[in-house]
């Protein structure tokens, strides 16, 4: 009896006892507190605190080129003065409001041409052979090693006026003049859903190749054609990896810049570009800063969504 | 096994993919100056970039930010993972996981954005000295970096066995010992990896550079987004072919180096099974 006891006890203490030795980096828990510590005060000193600068400075009155403080202490009293007029100028330009909704449906859009690609191509790469399939993944992820930019600005040599498509459509004598493709929503959609599909892909991919086929077999059994089996089964079994791909290309397409400039024209209006231009061109930094507060807005609310989700998923 | 309509679709896609790029390289040979109209072969634009000063010198500096921001962004990213692995419990852990994986949501233009009004006001508090420059987009890139170093690695080391550790320990290990001589090579390949998608990443980066960067320290990708903004420019197509080709044999190498490190890995530890196997069989 007390045999056991012992086998028990020595049984719960072998963990804990790995992880005490573990911690004995340093004397004192050192090793730990800078383990923890020194990533935790690099990102908090250049990624939170800027951001709150951010914050000050969208609520702060200029004075020529400085920025009041925001707590005045005078004749015993503490002021605080925030200026809110950068917000209400957005909440209630038509401009900005117009951008955010433009924004949002950009993204959407993306969004949905991504899932619509590569949900096929997901499903059929999973269905490759499997001594391909390594091979199929390689040639999906490889052009994330090659600049974003440069392929980006590949498609500016595509669909320019005089560019690739435009030349050989000519060529064809299928044109008479060329068609207006650069510099408008098609170009940036375009170039939107090129950069971004992989992110859809992959998490795909993911998820499809671990299904089970004697599901689908025994679906087939019972009776159901292929196709349904594919709508009952396999699309309900993938739908971690549909949100998940749909939150990598909505996330970074919300907020995206550059290919809004390379490959966007005066119609495509995105918020990020608002931003840059408030703080480069019209060097207002109050107004990018405010900007880029309410942009934080529009990033939480997919997460928050996500995280909804991921939660719920969980407790089924 | 995927049908008619499975192939085609594939092949479609992988067109998408990689149409843009081939037609980038192709017409880096076009001796023409529209980047689009083939009129000859002709290596005059590489001839360009090699006289190009801008160009040189923005190549020097962005892979010397790249170099300081992947090695910059591994430790860190290291230790962030050891914290969220090994530490289950301590003070702020879901803020310092929110801190970790922020920057790879939050766009990029709020991060240059916050980062060089940082840098402004800590200019004003130490009296108008200017600090942007290498420095600030160092910073700034392994503020971003560090998030992607820190998932690659957290990754692998939660795969790691924790009892090799405290087999280790019990043969009488002491704790930096297991770190150096158990746990180091078992991440390795992940702290490689993590290097290289940093150093890309870093490599690429347009939106924080061009926020943080002062005169003096132009990369290649702001210079590349200076030129591409006013059209067409086939330099620019010249040193995408170089990149491409350069990615394309570090890629090769890379790979196939981890595949023997892996396949050696793999030998040795079937050798000391086997060996073991023995050893308890002699006994």
């Amino acid at each position: 009896m007390s045999d056991t006891a012992s086998v028990a006890g020595r049984l719960e203490s072998a963990p804990k006892e790995g992880r005490s030795l573990l911690l004995r980096w340093l004397p004192g828990g050192w090793g730990r507190k800078s383990v923890i510590g020194i990533p935790y005060l690099f990102l908090l000193l250049f990624f939170s605190l800027p951001f709150f600068v951010v914050l000050k400075i969208s609520v702060s009155e200029t004075e020529g080129v400085h920025f009041k403080d925001l707590f005045d202490f005078a004749d015993g009293t503490l002021t605080l003065r925030l200026k809110l007029a950068n917000y209400i100028f957005l909440g209630t330009d038509p401009i900005y409001l117009d951008t955010y909704i433009s924004s949002i449906r950009f993204a959407a859009i993306t969004t949905v041409i991504c899932l619509f690609i590569g949900y096929p191509f997901a499903y059929f790469m999973s269905r490759a052979r499997p001594t391909l399939r390594p091979v199929l993944v390689m040639l999906v992820s490889l052009p994330f090693w090659t600049s974003y930019l440069l392929r980006i600005y590949a498609w500016k040599g595509l669909l320019d006026d005089h560019g690739v498509f435009n030349n050989l459509l000519l060529w064809l004598h299928l044109i008479d003049d060329p068609i207006k493709m650069m510099y408008t929503p098609f170009s940036m959609t375009i170039g939107m859903v090129y950069t971004y599909l992989p992110f859809m892909i992959l998490p795909l991919y993911g998820i499809l190749v671990k299904a089970d086929p004697s599901l689908l077999e025994a679906a087939g059994n019972l009776g159901a054609t292929p196709w349904k089996a594919f709508w009952l089964i396999t699309v309900p079994l993938s739908k971690a990896g549909i949100v998940a791909g749909s939150m990598l290309v909505f996330i970074p397409t919300v907020g995206e810049y550059v290919i809004p400039e390379l490959l966007g024209g005066p119609q495509t209006l995105m918020i990020a570009r608002v931003l840059w231009d408030e703080f480069f061109n019209n060097v207002d930094w109050p107004m990018a800063s405010a900007v880029a507060v309410s942009m934080v807005g529009l990033i939480l609310l997919p997460l928050v969504l996500f995280n909804h989700y991921q939660r719920d998923t969980r407790l089924r | 096994m995927i049908g008619r309509l499975g192939r085609y679709w594939l092949i479609a896609g992988y067109l998408f993919l990689y149409l843009p790029i081939v037609t980038l390289i192709v017409f880096s040979f076009n001796e023409s100056k529209m980047a689009s109209l083939w009129t000859g072969f002709s290596l005059r634009w590489y001839y360009a970039i090699f006289t190009d000063d801008q160009i040189l010198s923005a190549v020097g500096i962005s892979l010397k930010v790249a170099f300081a921001a992947a090695s910059a962004s591994v430790l860190l990213g290291t230790l962030a993972a050891f914290a969220m692995v090994r530490y289950r419990r301590f003070f702020g852990r879901t803020a310092f996981i929110a801190h970790i994986n922020a920057p790879l949501v939050v766009p990029e233009v709020i991060t240059g954005l916050s980062l060089l009004l940082f840098f402004v006001a800590c200019e004003e508090l130490f009296g108008g000295i200017s600090l942007r420059g290498l420095l600030t987009v160092w910073i700034g890139h392994t503020s971003i970096c560090t998030a992607y170093a820190a998932v690659v690695i957290q990754a692998r080391l939660s795969a790691v066995d924790r009892s090799v550790e405290e087999a280790a320990m019990n043969l009488g290990c002491r704790p930096f010992q297991v770190f150096y001589l158990v746990t180091l090579p078992a991440i390795s390949q992940s702290l490689a990896s993590a290097w290289l998608l940093t150093f890309t990443i870093s490599l690429d980066d347009v939106v924080t550079t061009q926020f943080l960067n002062a005169p003096g320290s132009t990369t290649l990708p702001v210079l590349i987004f200076s030129r591409a903004r006013l059209g067409l420019d086939p330099t620019v197509n010249a040193v995408a072919t170089i990149t491409v080709l350069l990615v394309g044999i570090g890629v090769t190498i890379a790979s196939f180096v981890l595949v023997r490190q892996e396949r050696r890995r793999a030998q040795a530890q079937a050798a000391a099974y086997r060996d073991a196997m023995l050893a308890a069989q002699a006994q």
